[in-house]
């Protein structure tokens, strides 16, 4: 009987010690002088500098100091982490599809891309080549990617927002050259083909090509691909296609979070700003294309030339000459999600 | 016949040698290197980075909780299992090595379908302001699930080994259940609990894939030093990825010597 007295005591004990962990642990986290950004993958090195940019103009305005703590990771991943209870204040997501899972959990009001400016996408971006110096494959258009002896990196389209954005640019590019529907599928089913490493998020991918070497050509977000012969210089070029799509990462303030940490205004302020002359210089120099066109000018390439070699010095590295389509024409996010990526869609017959 | 047996030995010893070299001194040599190509100043300056500290800070502060927690679930558990006799203890002591054979990511999961924003719990968690999810506790909590076995599993032979003789013994003479646990069992089961505290402290520092579920990888708030290396090494920072690297072998290498030396006795 004493015995069992005494395994009562430590399961008190023990008992005891998990309540005083969790509320301890729990009150801190409500305690806000930060909101969190739950962002995808390649806007690392903006969001750090803009968050700098941001926390000091959020003190000469408020006169209160604020922390932005970020998380990076494939966008789709990071929307489904947010669903499930991941307490972001703000979401900047690759695309508006991710964000809608977030409004369907019910977290965030209808109407979003309504909120802001330009659909709610500050920036846009677009679909571009990294290829090794030299450009030994010889890749200059979509068609050249199809080729038996090229090995092709891209993110899969399941986890990725970028890698959507890739499949839709290859799709819209054989559709412009004609193809009827099963004449793309094919031509998609030989680029998957190609297919040497289909990791889950646009980074990942970059690290397989980059750092581990592997592939020919890596179809990455443009500002990827600015960032890796940044990294690397004389080791990559960037190839733009004739045609691609315009990739707009939309932004949204989470309402229910906001609500309850009761931060809607720094929220708000901190999507808002990013269309501000400041922030959208930064991000150009980051090589998101700023949506403010008087600013967009001036970061846009002089020559005629479709490979650059290094990162240009006058910081001009805009190539404009580019057909690009958009998610309306795939008849907006919803039907393009369900037609291409949802289960037993095209992407499941094109990679089997 | 003698030279067949000495070919045998020295044809085994440089497999082995072998193996650990490629699989083991190789990698950990080339990280080490990697991380101070850049010079020592550039370590240092990744090794002291604001949220490299951070991440170092909730890393103890996690393979505490863990060690803690564990520790008196170990003793309980062991102690249960082995003087006990009860139905289902075969179906408990099967549950407590669960850890060991489920995988970690599937850990994860299973946090969060029962405390995320999903569960029929969240409603209740959210009315008292606790976050598990995506937060410290979720970190901590996927933690000690992860590394509950190894203090137990460590004890429970050990207290079968020695029987009950000396405590039935105590009792007789009237010592109470706690002064029977502290001068008669502990002192038998005393290095074989702080060898299981040495594991579950390595295990719990090197965590990954159960956190990562559950983490959220918020900066500076809910990473871990294993997910800081992922997210450094994902973010083009090599030599820093490669420096937190070498911090994590550091201790591991500390918790080795310690497990040596806990072997011995």
């Amino acid at each position: 009987m004493k015995k069992l007295y005494g395994v009562l005591k430590a399961v008190t004990c023990f008992v005891f010690i998990m309540c005083v962990a969790v509320v301890s642990s729990g009150c801190s986290v409500n305690k806000k002088d930060y909101i969190i950004n739950v962002s995808y993958d390649p806007t690392r090195e903006l969001y750090e500098n803009y968050n700098s940019l941001f926390e000091k103009h959020w003190k000469e305005k408020t006169g209160e100091s604020i922390e932005i703590i970020q998380s990076h990771g494939g966008s789709g991943k990071q929307a489904l982490e947010v669903a499930n209870g991941l307490e972001a204040d703000v979401v900047t997501l690759a695309l508006e599809q991710d964000i809608q899972a977030i409004a369907d959990a019910g977290m965030i009001d209808d109407g979003f891309t309504d909120e802001f400016p330009d659909e709610s996408a500050p920036y846009t971006s677009t679909i571009v080549f990294l290829v090794r110096s030299g450009n030994p494959k010889n890749i200059s258009d979509w068609g050249d990617i199809l080729k038996d002896d090229v090995g092709v990196i891209t993110p899969n389209p399941k986890t990725s927002g970028g890698a959507r954005w890739n499949y839709l640019a290859a799709w819209y590019y054989f559709e412009s050259q004609g193809q009827s529907e099963d004449e793309i599928i094919e031509s998609m089913r030989k680029l998957y083909e190609n297919v040497l490493v289909l990791d889950s998020g646009a980074r990942a991918s970059t690290t397989s090509f980059v750092e581990n070497g592997q592939g020919d050509v890596l179809i990455a977000w443009e500002n990827e691909a600015f960032l890796s012969m940044l990294e690397y210089p004389g080791e990559y070029e960037v190839v733009v296609p004739s045609t691609s799509i315009l990739c707009q990462p939309t932004v949204a303030v989470v309402d229910e979070m906001v609500k309850k940490h009761g931060t809607e205004n720094v929220a708000e302020e901190y999507l808002d700003y990013l269309y501000s002359d400041e922030a959208q210089k930064l991000e150009a120099e980051n090589y998101y294309r700023p949506v403010n066109k008087d600013i967009a000018e001036k970061y846009v390439i002089q020559e005629d030339e479709r490979v650059i070699k290094e990162v240009p010095e006058d910081g001009r590295w805009m190539v404009n000459d580019i057909e690009l389509t958009d998610i309306e024409h795939f008849g907006g996010w919803k039907e393009t999600t369900r037609k291409h990526f949802g289960d037993n869609g095209f992407f499941d017959r094109i990679y089997e | 016949m003698r030279k067949e047996n000495k070919l045998v030995k020295w044809i085994m010893i440089s497999i082995c040698a072998l193996f650990l070299f490629v699989m083991l001194v190789l990698p950990l040599g080339y990280i080490i290197y990697t991380s101070l190509s850049d010079g020592v100043k550039s370590f240092i300056s990744s090794v002291t980075d604001e949220y490299t500290i951070k991440a170092m800070k909730l890393t103890i502060i996690t393979t505490l909780w863990a060690v803690g927690i564990n520790t008196v679930f170990g003793l309980c558990a062991s102690w249960c299992l082995t003087r006990f006799d009860f139905k289902g203890k075969k179906v408990i002591s099967a549950l407590i090595d669960l850890p060991l054979t489920i995988s970690p990511v599937i850990a994860g999961l299973v946090f969060l379908l029962t405390y995320g924003r999903q569960s029929v719990l969240y409603p209740l968690l959210e009315k008292f302001g606790i976050s598990i999810i995506f937060a410290v506790p979720g970190v901590i909590i996927a933690t000690i699930f992860v590394t509950f076995p190894y203090i137990s599993r460590e004890i429970i032979p050990v207290l079968n080994s020695i029987g009950t003789d000396e405590e039935e013994a105590a009792a007789l003479m009237g010592m109470n259940g706690f002064e029977i646990f502290r001068k008669i069992t502990f002192p038998h089961i005393r290095w074989a609990f702080l060898f299981g505290v040495v594991l579950c402290s390595a295990r719990a520092m090197g965590e990954f894939g159960a956190v990562s579920v559950l983490s959220g990888h918020l900066k500076g708030l809910t990473n871990t030093l294993p997910l800081h290396v992922e997210m450094l090494y994902q973010g083009y920072d090599f030599t820093g990825a490669f420096a937190v690297s070498s911090l994590l072998i550091l201790m591991a290498v500390v918790i080795l010597i310690l497990r040596n030396i806990l072997e011995k006795k």
